[in-house]
């Protein structure tokens, strides 16, 4: 029987509390990991390993925090993405809402796509 | 000079698990600060000692090839304190290795009764850092870390 959404967002807050030393009650949906619950470069493979163990799943790198967007020029430039990094980044992450951040996509602002809820909708894809 | 905070190992299972112990001595001059009425053991170097345990482990199970830095203590606990006369013994495993990094979970033993748990990660410094590049040669693992694991791999090879 598959998980219910309920069943992987307790999972991935229990995760979550344990990789970045945050309280149950910091991990909300919305919450943004690094601004939010302060993580940092190294926090991101520890939640990958650990979420690989607790969803018995494999996460290949790059595919949950997609990487080489930023330092690619033609990707990048005056500091937003283009529109060629924008539908480049929309693809490999169909598990973030890109609402808010498609209206001014400033790479400074790009940490508000790292939310609670986008590794939520990211492991349901791979535990269906 | 390297500051070792083991003194041997005295299990030694690549790529799984390593046990280093560590005999805490008065000899032993930052104890003389820390504190002068009441000498323990820092938590600091506890966890250091964990670090090198832990980070030898790491390092033997890609051959030493990779330059391993400790990147981030995940937990440190401990129960209660050590002083000049106990033996430390730090029991690491391996939980994962991956190219860019690995993590470890550890226990900490005082006389060979557990008080503490340190768990780590370190990075594989050349995999990581945004495309740094650091110097070729293996300034982690210098002579003094592989003498110390030497005589467990010459066993392992026959």
């Amino acid at each position: 029987m598959p998980m219910s959404d309920e069943e992987i967002f307790e999972k991935v807050k229990e995760t979550l509390v344990d990789a970045l030393g945050v309280d149950d009650d910091e991990v909300t949906p919305d919450a943004t990991l690094t601004g939010d619950l302060g993580a940092e470069s190294i926090d991101f493979l520890d939640i990958v390993f650990r979420l690989e163990k607790t969803f018995s799943i494999k996460i290949p790198r790059g595919e949950l925090f997609p990487d080489n967007i930023l330092n690619n020029p033609e990707f990048v430039q005056n500091g937003k993405l283009t529109a060629t990094g924008l539908a480049q980044l929309k693809q490999r992450m169909p598990h973030a809402d890109f609402t808010n951040f498609e209206q001014d996509p400033d790479i400074n602002k790009m940490a508000e796509l790292f939310r609670v809820q986008t590794i939520v909708n990211y492991v349901k894809t791979k535990v269906a | 000079m390297r500051w070792i905070w083991i003194d041997r190992f005295i299990e030694f299972v690549p790529g799984k698990r390593a046990v280093a112990v560590k005999n805490i001595s008065l000899a032993e001059e930052h104890l003389h600060d820390h504190w002068e009425a009441y000498p323990v053991m820092p938590a600091s170097l506890m966890i250091e000692g964990m670090a090198q345990t832990a980070g030898i482990l790491v390092g033997q199970a890609r051959d030493f090839k990779e330059k391993v830095i400790l990147a981030k203590i995940t937990r440190a606990e401990f129960d209660d304190v050590a002083v000049p006369g106990d033996q430390l013994s730090y029991d690491a495993t391996i939980e994962n290795v991956a190219p860019e990094a690995a993590s470890t979970k550890g226990i900490v033993l005082k006389n060979g009764q557990p008080f503490g748990r340190v768990d780590l990660m370190f990075s594989h410094i050349d995999n990581n850092l945004g495309g740094l590049k650091f110097p070729e040669e293996n300034f982690v693992f210098t002579g003094q870390f592989e003498r110390l694991v030497a005589p467990f791999l010459e066993q392992a090879s026959g």
